[in-house]
């Protein structure tokens, strides 16, 4: 294969990952690193370099639409990303001192997460939560714009969220993934946000955490131009058709066909790594 | 009352972050696509062996190596120069919500930025091994 064919079908398989990730809200990192070792061959340090990058560009493009609708919220956004960067940097330092098998087989088990992760229900029940100190006091409480005018909510568990934004940070750092489905678990279940707010505001905050991942990468010579080029420009153009179409798209099969997918992609990495 | 202000000038924040972020986003894909294409065109040869890892030479992984690359316009050095730009477009919405944050006089949230700015800036260019 020369180097036009193949960067013409990764650049394919992104586009693809990025378009279904956009559709169904699912984020087309989680796949790409799975894409890449299985399909291609590429070793898995040089995936995770190249997934994180399309990270960034995906969640940064999506995060503009979404801040500008005044639904995340950025105080506890920024508040969290200090657990999320830090968390992040140890991903990155931990890929160091484990085996390729090891992390193939975490790899899968947050992929069948995610997955799972996908078919809740969430119920919009957050909205009358008690005010908390420490949420009080960091001056989190806000609004978000419901159907009927701009609704308050209160933010709760703050040390929970943190706790869990440290982990959102470590699986980033260290598998190249934006960890959204484990940053939408500690602001839905933990600080009960509104779950439009929680979705937003981890949008958010995946650029920043990918890019404190990317750093280390970078200077690391784990990312490599001519293969991050055509993962990059893939998923970025696929998510920004997918957030296109997604206006009027019934996408309940979708994303059950594509969570399927992602279960298949899992026990996958899962067998790969314990082989 | 100054929760009103406030929320005003957080509408405000939010506008000019979303700008920018699709700023930097789309200037970076411009970047790895111009550098893409001279990369594609000097490089007919077979592919790249990427199952084996080997990292990246020195030029491609600082941040003077990256520029020296872009000066001497070799494709591989614009497309990581496009994702230094990536990198640097949360990195940049950051250092922004600082100043956001010092005009609302939230010296909580001064801080907090404060401390995940240094973080991001400790990835980019501090020694890892």
């Amino acid at each position: 294969m020369n180097t036009l064919d193949f960067t013409a079908l990764v650049a394919l398989g992104s586009f693809a990952a990025g378009l279904l990730g956009a559709l169904t809200g699912l984020g087309g990192g989680v796949v790409i690193v799975p894409l890449l070792t299985l399909l291609f061959g590429v070793d898995i340090h040089y995936a995770i370099g190249a997934a994180l990058v399309s990270v960034i560009a995906t969640s940064s493009g999506a995060a503009a639409a979404y801040v500008r609708e005044g639904y995340a919220n950025i105080r506890v956004g920024m508040f969290l990303e200090v657990a999320t960067t830090v968390g992040a940097l140890a991903g990155a330092a931990l890929v160091l001192y484990l085996r390729v098998s090891v992390i193939s087989v975490i790899f899968g088990v947050m992929l069948l997460y995610s997955a799972y992760a996908s078919l809740w229900d969430h119920a919009a029940l957050s909205a009358n939560a008690k005010p908390d100190r420490m949420a009080s006091w960091l001056g989190m409480d806000s609004s978000y714009p419901a159907p009927n005018g701009f609704e308050n909510y209160h933010v709760r568990g703050v040390p929970l969220a943190f706790a869990l934004m440290f982990v959102a940070g470590v699986l980033s750092g260290l598998l190249g993934i934006g960890s959204g489905a484990v940053k939408v678990l500690a602001m839905d279940k933990a600080m009960k946000l509104p779950f439009k707010v929680s979705t937003t505001t981890s949008n958010f905050m995946i650029g920043v955490t990918a890019a404190a991942g990317a750093g280390v990468y970078l200077s690391r010579g784990y990312i490599d131009p001519g293969l991050a080029m055509p993962v990059m420009l893939g998923v970025l153009a696929g998510s920004l058709l997918g957030a296109r179409i997604l206006a009027g798209a019934r996408v309940g099969v979708l994303r059950l066909v594509f969570s399927g997918v992602i279960a298949v992609l899992a026990a996958e990495m899962i067998y790969h790594g314990l082989k | 009352m100054t929760t009103q202000i406030m929320e005003k000038t957080d509408q405000r924040m939010d506008l000019i972050m979303s700008r920018l972020l699709r700023t930097g986003v789309l200037l970076s894909a411009m970047f790895v696509l111009a550098g893409g294409a001279l990369y594609l065109l000097r490089h007919p040869t077979p592919v790249t062996d990427y199952h084996n890892f080997q990292g990246q030479p020195a030029e491609f992984r600082t941040v003077t190596g990256i520029f020296h690359e872009v000066l001497a316009l070799r494709g591989r050095g614009l497309i990581q120069f496009g994702l230094l730009l990536l990198i640097a477009t949360p990195i940049a919405r950051v250092v922004f919500s600082v100043f956001a944050f010092l005009s609302q006089r939230d010296w909580t949230y001064v801080v907090v930025t404060l401390i995940v700015l240094a973080i991001l800036f400790y990835s980019l260019f501090g020694q890892h091994p």
